[in-house]
């Protein structure tokens, strides 16, 4: 095989002493983390929690339990992203006046590639595929996804590139492109070490499970829903999550075999993206775009969703505009596929093509729009509760307009001329991300998590997270809306004109500030797990709610629904208590059921340990892992016992619970 | 004014004409520039720039902003409005759980973006192909046509690793890191780099363009003030690209003829190909260089890899394989084709591992093909009709 590292042996291919880095800095990182996983092991085995999680977690199909992981999993790796933007922020204050700030060019490169990477694929990703997993099913009266394996193993799959992001924090480096790598940068002559490999295998691994996590969430909302229910009467985050995992699988291919492309251009000395030999850099540019702007909509399009729940059942009104809704995410989901070129407008189209992708992205912005209203008149002549997901969902309208106006202004592409790659840029898709997905996240944590684990979060912490979050993310970008305006770039790390550091300094502020509403939701998390008996709900209806969801017991049972509810009309909970439809008390018969499965937490593992070794290029190592991962698949395929019947006697019993409980509220209420 | 006369005189003022500025497009430009003046005290360059294609392009930064904000402020203010007034603790306002559809109110929800966006949309056709940055100028400021008989300024611009070289064919001198424009000429900048994607962008002269290797991107514009403004790289570019930046000098005609004497009787040397290829290495943060000479086809020899004594050019290539290419005789071009794959090609060389004398490697590449004569599969030719050293077919483009 070829290698160009001059110490490749066939036993550890390019791994090497060499790769533990030096620093102090990462050192320091590198045993804390290290304690700190020790500690965690050690716990778990103190406690003998290593038997439960993987029996009732690791290896679980459920997709509700699968969901939770999804947010843990986002959660976890935002600390890790907010910790590079810290980075970012405090160097770019530092490297002012001669000074060198903190980080050199090999590290800050490193960092701002990472917090990128890693802030898109493995925190907005994970929440957002989440939230579908966990909400979609119970919104449709299902009662799991189509293929529960699958789910585990796309699940897993997310984790092994998580494992390799962080795995290059301290074997070997990340890259120094920039979150796209575009080459001749990220290609061998001018990035030859692991960096850029570490990007391509942990996209590619994390990239298997995106799609196939696609291909499954289609099919549940498809086959899955229950009779009664057409497509029409489908909640809206049903239906934007739909959308989002059309574009997900018609997009992430694209992603895959780009990457493949670079990769071969890497390992094997092919000449598809090098300056060499008829390789087009521009060709890597169009196809990774062409990927990277449906991403865009996976992303915001379920928040779209989420908010559109969370507007309706606090304003206690139905959702203005239904079908509107449903065909602006359908046509932005259309649209997405044809404005990919305004990233790159000054990279040398000619006028007519560049006006075209104007123009498209422009168009996008009226079913937005669209969006928006449908959202406004909703809050119109309704009785809006202010809890916390309705708290974020106003600050989401109020925030992402302006993200919306400067996301227009650089659709036109002279304008854009002057704005591309400037800090104002930063500033626009930062607004539009921050103010847009994250403050979704928030929105559907507060919302959804009374569902999830029976009690409610506490309400001071939250507040004060939000205040934080709210204030200090235009503390933090505003400056950079000016910057761009004084024509300063991006990826910058050491100054000349002194006269911005002010700016800089103003823009720490503001990351501070968030980082004080980081640590705010997690003493809300901790405070609400600390008090769950005070807070807990057991009406399964903490919020009045509308969709199906809610007519569950909190958290729902391991079967979702006794009985798979027939459908009558669009917010199908809100109406079946209004027409005051009986829950059933008997007549229970056994219910099929998932088996969980070692299968995907272990072919996924296989799959982290031959991307390691393609980076390393220990190609025995690859080798071996392929065989494997192809063996265990066929193994796993001889495993017939994949389902089990919960015996009706078990479900009459939990549902008679519930019964019970809920005669309890009743007469507490009328009492 | 009405909602659509505001549209349609913001429209006219996006047709780039050199034609009387109307009162709105006199109030949005300045207004919006004097606010900004005045809330953050800083320089805004990009909304204020000293040339006229940055002008313009500020110009329609402004008029997306106004267009945009004609939509935005209601939606925030009715927000607001809605979030305050239908608040559950307001038991006055009405209530109405049904109600979830108005046809009228859809139509205008749907209809008032569309009209703000075909505003916006022909205001951008039309933008784009007057500012496109490969369109000649045909004006060197608002009233101000092209004197009859200018002929625009060639500079050939190289982003090199980490620094940039402006070539001035009609003056015959090269600099580094430092650009200087005559004022109230146009400028025809000819763009390329060395190795990887840069943007070449000078804030104030006009907006940016990307400089790929292996291509030249081309860009057109003038400066019409004097003075001393910033350029630098917009695309990151690898571990120097921080310091990529470079002084752009405004000149009158008199003082940038002085600022070329001055070059030119610098002891700075040519630019031939040897101290290119000295130049090329990356370095960070260079100072400012004066060539006082430069070699007249080294940008053309830049753009087509081949600097390098012995390499062959991309064109030359290009011009073999318009023609049929040359076969499995091809692969003789493969040593003095390759420029960067396996390296940078001014630090590394051509086969990993063999540091041959940089003129004679391609003849080297060939001499060890030729050794190697199963490496080349051709069908056995009659034996003694053929030297070992010639291509099978000897005259391919015929």
């Amino acid at each position: 095989m070829i290698s160009t590292h001059q110490n490749w042996t066939p036993l550890l291919g390019r791994l090497g002493l060499d790769a533990i880095p030096h620093e102090p800095i990462v050192i320091g990182t590198f045993v804390m983390v290290c304690l700190g996983g020790l500690a965690l092991v050690a716990a778990l085995t103190y406690f003998k929690l290593w038997g439960y999680l993987w029996k009732e977690w690791f290896t679980s199909v459920d997709h509700k339990k699968i969901g939770i992981m999804y947010m843990v999993l986002g959660l976890v790796m935002f600390l890790r992203g907010f910790a590079d933007a810290i980075m970012i922020r405090s160097q770019q204050v530092l490297g002012f006046n001669g000074s060198d700030g903190y980080l050199n060019s090999h590290h800050f490169d490193q960092v701002f590639t990472a917090h990128g990477v890693i802030m898109i694929f493995f925190v907005a990703m994970p929440f957002v595929t989440g939230l579908m997993n966990y909400i979609v099913p119970l919104q449709i009266g299902a009662r799991d996804v189509s293929f529960p394996f699958l789910n585990n193993f796309s699940f897993w799959m997310t984790v092994g590139g998580a494992v390799l992001v962080m795995a290059s924090l301290f074997i070997g480096e990340f890259a120094r492109t920039g979150w796209l790598a575009y080459p001749p940068l990220s290609g061998l002559a001018y990035s030859p070490d692991v960096g850029v490999d570490y990007y391509i295998w942990s996209l590619q691994v994390a990239g298997v499970g995106t799609t196939l996590s696609g291909v499954n969430l289609i099919a549940t909302i498809i086959k899955l829903r229950a009779p009664g229910m057409t497509l029409m009467r489908m909640p809206v985050f049903t239906w934007t999550a739909l959308i989002t995992n059309v574009l997900i699988v018609i997009s992430f291919p694209v992603l895959t075999v780009v990457l493949a492309l670079l990769g071969l251009d890497r390992t094997f000395h092919t000449n598809f993206f090098t300056n060499d030999f008829g390789g087009s850099a521009m060709l890597y540019v169009n196809l990774i775009w062409i990927w990277g702007h449906p991403e865009v909509y996976i992303l915001v399009l379920p928040i779209f969703g989420v908010f559109s729940e969370v507007v309706s059942t606090f304003c206690s009104k139905r959702l203005f505009g239904y079908s509107s809704m449903v065909y602006a995410t359908v046509v932005i989901g259309i649209l997405s596929y044809i404005v990919w070129l305004h990233h790159f407008f000054t990279m040398g189209s000619g006028a007519s093509v560049n006006s075209f992708f104007g123009i498209t992205t422009m168009v996008i912005s009226i079913p937005t729009g669209a969006k928006m209203f449908n959202w406004l008149f909703t809050m119109y002549r309704g009785r809006i509760r202010y809890e916390l997901p309705m708290m974020w969902t106003v600050a989401f309208m109020l925030t992402f307009v302006i993200g919306g106006m400067t996301g227009v202004m650089m659709a036109v592409p002279p304008a854009d001329f002057v704005l591309h790659n400037s800090v104002f840029l930063i500033a626009h898709f930062h607004n539009v991300i921050i103010g847009g997905v994250v403050f979704g996240v928030f929105a559907a944590i507060n919302y959804w998590w009374p569902k999830a684990f029976g009690y409610k979060l506490n309400e001071f912490w939250g507040k004060v997270s939000f205040w934080c979050w709210v204030v200090g993310f235009w503390v933090a970008f505003t400056p950079l809306y000016i910057l761009g305006l004084m024509g300063v770039t991006r990826r910058m790390r050491v100054f000349d004109d002194p006269s911005l550091q002010i700016w800089y300094g103003i823009a720490f502020l503001g990351a501070l500030l968030i980082a004080a509403g980081i640590g705010a939701m997690l003493v809300q998390f901790a405070v609400s797990i600390w008090k769950r008996e005070e807070y807990k709900d057991e009406s399964g209806d903490l919020w009045n709610g509308r969709t199906l969801e809610w007519a569950t017991s909190s958290p729902p049972p391991e079967y979702n629904f006794a009985f798979t509810p027939k459908i009558h009309d669009l917010d199908a909970w809100a109406d079946i208590k209004k027409k005051g439809v009986a829950r059933p008390v008997d007549g229970f018969r056994p219910i099929l059921m998932p088996r969980s499965t070692w299968a995907g937490i272990v072919l996924a593992g296989i799959a982290t340990v031959c991307g390691f070794a393609l980076i390393w290029q220990i190609w025995w190592l690859a080798v071996a892992a392929l065989v494997g991962l192809v063996l265990t698949a066929i193994v796993h395929t001889f495993n017939y016992d994949r389902t089990f019947h919960i015996p009706a006697e078990h479900i009459a019993e939990v549902e008679a619970a519930r019964t019970a409980q809920l005669a309890a509220l009743n007469k507490g209420a009328d009492a | 004014m009405s909602y659509r006369a505001c549209c349609m005189c913001t429209l006219r003022a996006g047709v780039m004409q050199p034609s009387p500025i109307t009162p709105l497009r006199r109030v949005a430009r300045y207004g919006a520039i004097a606010s900004l003046f005045a809330l953050t005290a800083c320089n805004p360059v990009v909304l204020h720039p000293a040339g006229d294609i940055a002008q313009q392009q500020a110009h329609l930064v402004v008029v997306a902003t106004v267009l945009m904000l004609l939509i935005i402020v209601p939606v925030m203010a009715l927000t607001v409005l809605f979030a305050w007034r239908y608040r559950a603790g307001n038991q006055d306002a009405t209530y109405d759980p049904e109600w979830h559809h108005s046809t009228q109110l859809e139509l205008v929800i749907w209809s008032a973006p569309l009209l703000i966006i075909i505003a916006l949309g022909s205001v951008t056709w039309v933008g784009t192909h007057m500012l496109d940055p490969f369109r000649p100028l045909d004006r060197i400021a608002e009233g101000k046509p092209i004197p009859a008989g200018t002929k625009p300024l060639d500079i050939q611009v190289v982003a090199l690793d980490w620094k940039w070289l402006f070539i001035y064919p009609e003056q015959k001198i090269a600099t580094v890191n430092e650009l200087a424009l005559p004022v109230d000429r146009p400028v025809t900048f000819h763009i390329t780099s060395s190795t990887v994607m840069n943007s070449f962008y000078v804030p104030a002269l006009a907006g940016q363009i990307y400089a790929m290797p292996g291509m030249t991107s081309k860009l057109h514009a003038v400066l019409n003030k004097e003075g001393e403004y910033t350029g630098f790289s917009a695309n990151y570019s690898g571990s120097g690209f921080s310091q990529m930046r470079f002084k752009t000098l405004g000149l009158n005609a008199a003082d940038f003829d002085k600022w070329a004497d001055g070059v030119r009787s610098s002891k700075g040397g040519t630019l031939d190909t040897a101290n290119y290829m000295q130049l090329e290495q990356p370095t960070v943060a260079d100072p400012v260089r004066r060539y006082a000479a430069v070699s007249a086809d080294l940008f053309d020899k830049i753009v087509n890899l081949c600097v390098r004594p012995g390499k062959m050019c991309l064109s030359e290539m290009m011009a073999i394989d318009a023609k049929g290419g040359l076969g499995k005789e091809g692969a003789y071009n493969v040593a003095a084709l390759t420029y960067d794959k396996y390296g940078r090609e001014s630090v590394n060389p051509l086969i990993a591992g063999r540091d041959l004398p940089r003129d004679g490697r391609s003849r080297a590449y060939v001499r060890e093909l030729c050794a190697v004569p199963t490496l080349l599969q051709a069908p056995a030719p009659a034996k003694g009709k053929l030297t070992m050293a010639a291509p099978v077919r000897p005259t391919p483009l015929s």
